[in-house]
């Protein structure tokens, strides 16, 4: 009965979503007329979409419901639930599968146009009515992908005794909050492509449109960074390798449309500040949204193979390509018709705030073409027979030759004012950056052996924190504008990130041990002692856990406890890593099995790192969210301040008028 | 902005769309071959992992083809296959197991319970031998020749509709 409530629900959403289309469309067409020309389908367009995210969340909680009481006659809880798993990775299986989290997908898609349409009311009615009709007829599409081919409620004819348990890498905390944060981020962005459908159809690309559209982006951004950065952690923490980014297809698919709406963040800056680079601004939009749709038909048909591909059904994929070739051909296309009459805006020197961050937009814009085209090369070359895989030897390098740049511009962009400056006024603050870098250079260089990337990100990232600072400079700090705060944080976010990746690939010490229980081993500053080997067994799992002592420069010891564990229900076995953190850098110890061909007493595989610094690339992660969410908050408290003294200055107004009225009565 | 350049992005998504269809449209063909496949069994000897059959030597895989099935009877593919590992033996095919990680009582409960069509069972309790014939994972089957070569590997649980391959794949060894 519940899974039919969902089904019914998303059925209802979906036609719902359809009526949000017709109603927009219309109302768009008739307010087109002219002057004060509407119609009452405009007033049905706002209810419909609301109403419409409500069914959905309506759906979703039906779904985590079937799945916490385990109803083993719904289909997708078989597939990937377990009546022992504890509760909190029964409720993130919910979305731990493809039907899930192509459910979890629409809801979010779907409540972010309800709140769109319940509290945005600053674009102009017309703008706003293409707008929720974009809304409406992109999330129609996925209502069908997921009605049709993806029925995460499907019965079972017959229910089987027991679940088939859910992907032990799964089974871990970060994972129940990592995929909808990412999702809320992904699927975020579809506002920013929706306004920008509908400010092309409406040809209102105005400031006020980018000022509308940049809290809602912010938002989307927030997420999407905090998923990645949590994304990141997991695969670190979990996959048990050591390394945090593994320029995995998924990955990127997460990365591209982060890299897509940062460009675009500061492009929308540049258009509600100087109104300039509206067609860029409106492409970006476009672009933003299409690389998360992009993203998921890559990671969903299964046509590229990754570690993360959970749902493998060409079937499936034929269905996202079209939805791909509707939505994001019949963007571009509007795009190419129409902003050509989309008028360029105001001028700007290239030594200018503009400027920079023109070259800001390009140079990211030219890493995410790479990090593109790394992805899609393999199915380009696969097309030739050739099977090719693409990594890191690729993506460093090539990434870094528009990187660099773009943070060395992105050190001097905030100290630049808007239209015309010179780089001659802040001559002193250039000197000071780029005494830094050099002498970081120098210093580094003199200290050890470290490879050209990783020297360079670590003399660059001491520049960029002290530049990101520097506008803060001889001001009154109360009175900096919280947006301004939120810049700065994000930037130093941003060199803390930095310098936490290059003082990781440029100091890490790393050794694979064989320990019979008593002995030791030393990596870097640490002392690690295995003391003993012992089984245990949690509530799905058995593992061998190795007890290790560790203690940093002979400082107190630190109890470490790294797991192979095998789970029973799927049958697979994980390595649950152990983590002794430091504010300089997390000691990290993978826990082997056997060493083979030992005689006498056993000897256990040990694989031991430690990394300088490394939890200060999620720390910067973190401090880059952190900043979204102070110019969020920063933006919207200040919009809400000039309404409400717009509204009392109109209000005192028309006393006036009234009191002079009156008086010219009597 | 030129007019041309505003088609550009059009153009680029066209050629992505092509390509993406083109791939979709293609079999795949997802098959890994082994890397042991045609390779001699490494030199092995198991001891019993039950009283009631006899433990496994390489040099005893040579004379017939056969089955070689990597199981535990803490594995619950392994359960899933057992009725086709049954029928497998009903039709006359020599079946041999290795029992990875496991105890002799775990193993009898597991054959009583399941059913028991090996001729001989070794146990690799460090999953030596496993690891050495290109196994990473529990079920495995593999085929093994006249010669005691790998012919075969067949990754994960044995399902109905593979028990009609493996008998051909063994048929052709068996010529």
């Amino acid at each position: 009965m519940i899974a039919e409530l969902g089904l019914a629900a998303l059925w209802l959403a979906a036609a719902l979503a359809g009526l949000q289309l017709v109603c927009g469309a219309l109302a768009t067409r008739v307010m087109g007329h002219g002057d004060g020309a509407t119609t009452e389908l405009a007033l049905v367009t706002r209810p419909v979409a609301i109403l419409q995210g409500g069914l959905v969340a309506f759906s979703f909680a039906m779904l985590v419901w079937v799945f916490v009481i385990t109803d083993l006659s719904v289909k997708l809880v078989v597939a990937n639930s377990h009546a022992m798993k504890p509760l909190v990775f029964k409720i993130a299986g919910a979305w731990g599968n493809h039907e899930g989290s192509m459910l979890l997908w629409v809801t979010v898609m779907a409540l972010a146009g309800a709140l769109i349409a319940a509290i945005e009311r600053r674009l102009p009615e017309r703008t706003m009515q293409a707008t929720l009709a974009a809304q409406g007829f992109v999330a129609l599409g996925f209502y069908a992908f997921l009605l049709l081919s993806s029925n995460p409620f499907e019965r079972l004819p017959l229910p089987p005794a027991e679940g088939m348990g859910l992907n032990p890498l799964l089974q871990d905390i970060g994972m129940a909050f990592h995929p909808p944060t990412l999702y809320v981020g992904y699927v975020g962005l579809s506002v920013a492509f929706s306004f920008a459908v509908g400010a092309l159809l409406t040809r209102q690309v105005t400031p006020d449109f980018a000022r509308a559209m940049r809290p809602w982006l912010l938002g989307a951004w927030v997420f999407l960074t905090l998923g990645i950065t949590a994304g990141s952690y997991w695969a670190y923490y979990e996959l048990g390798w050591g390394g945090w980014w593994f320029w995995d297809p998924v990955e990127n698919a997460a990365l591209m449309p982060w890299l897509a709406a940062t460009a675009l963040l500061h492009s929308a800056g540049v258009l509600a500040a100087r109104d300039a680079l509206r067609a860029w601004t409106i492409m970006l939009g476009v672009v933003a949204f299409s690389m998360s749709m992009v993203g998921t038909f890559l990671v969903r048909s299964g046509i590229l193979t990754s570690v993360h591909a959970f749902a493998v059904d060409p079937r499936r994929g034929s269905f996202i390509l079209a939805l791909l070739a509707i939505y994001i051909g019949g963007a571009l296309l509007l795009f190419a018709l129409r902003a050509g009459t989309v008028s360029e805006g105001q001028r700007f020197a290239i030594a200018s705030r503009e400027g920079a961050l023109v070259v800001n937009n390009v140079m990211l814009s030219a890493v995410l073409a790479i990090v593109l085209l790394g992805t899609l090369y393999p199915l380009l070359t696969e097309a030739f027979d050739v099977r090719v895989s693409v990594g890191p030897p690729y993506f460093n390098p090539v990434g870094a030759v528009f990187v660099v740049p773009m943070l060395l511009v992105m050190a001097v962009g905030p100290l630049l004012r808007w239209r015309r400056d010179s780089l001659g006024r802040i001559s002193r603050e250039l000197a000071l950056v780029g005494a830094l870098i050099l002498a970081a250079l120098v210093l580094v260089s003199i200290l050890g052996e470290v490879e050209l990337l990783p020297l360079l990100g670590l003399a660059l990232a001491t520049g960029l924190a002290v530049a990101s600072l520097l506008p803060l400079r001889g001001r009154a700090l109360r009175r900096v504008p919280l947006a301004t705060w939120g810049m700065v944080a994000a930037h130093l976010g941003i060199a803390v990130a930095l310098f936490g990746m290059a003082s990781d690939s440029a100091f890490t010490r790393e050794r694979l041990v064989a320990l019979a229980p008593g002995q030791d081993a030393q990596v870097g500053p640490w002392r690690v002692t295995l003391e003993r080997i012992d089984p245990v067994a949690g509530p799905n799992w058995t593992a061998l856990q190795a007890t290790l002592r560790a203690s940093y420069n002979d400082g107190p010891p630190t109890a470490l406890a790294p797991q192979a564990r095998s789970f029973w229900a799927p049958a697979q076995q994980t390595s649950e890593t152990a983590l002794a953190t430091r504010w300089n850098g997390q000691l990290y110890a993978a826990m082997g099995g056997e060493a083979p061909g030992a005689t006498g007493s056993p000897r256990w595989q040990l694989r031991l790192w430690w990394k300088p610094f490394v939890i200060w690339i999620w720390l910067g992660g973190l401090m880059v969210a952190m900043g979204g969410v102070m110019a969020l908050v920063g933006r919207v408290l200040a919009d809400v301040k000039r309404r409400s003294v717009t509204r009392r200055a109109a209000s005192r107004r028309a006393d006036r008028a009234e009191v002079l009225a009156a008086g010219a009565n009597e | 902005m030129n007019r041309w350049r505003l088609w550009l992005p059009l153009a680029v998504f066209a050629g992505f769309l092509a390509l993406a269809g083109a791939m979709l449209m293609r079999p795949r063909d997802d098959v890994v071959a082994s890397a042991m496949v045609g390779q001699p069994l490494p030199d092995f000897t198991l001891r019993p992992a039950v009283t009631d059959r006899p433990g496994l030597a390489s040099r005893d895989l040579v004379g017939r083809p056969r089955l070689l099935n990597i199981f535990a009877s803490w594995c619950v593919p392994c359960i899933a296959e057992a009725p086709q590992l049954a029928r497998l033996a009903a039709r006359g095919v020599v079946i041999d197991g290795i029992a990875i990680r496991d105890r002799p009582e775990d193993v009898a409960r597991f054959l009583a319970r399941y059913g028991n069509p090996y001729r001989a069972i070794g146990a690799d309790d460090v999953s030596a031998v496993q690891l050495a014939i290109g196994s990473s994972g529990v079920p495995e089957t593999f085929v093994i020749d006249p010669a005691g070569r790998i012919a075969y590997q067949h990754i994960g649980e044995i399902r109905a509709e593979d028990v009609d391959k493996l008998l051909k794949k063994l048929e052709e060894d068996g010529t």
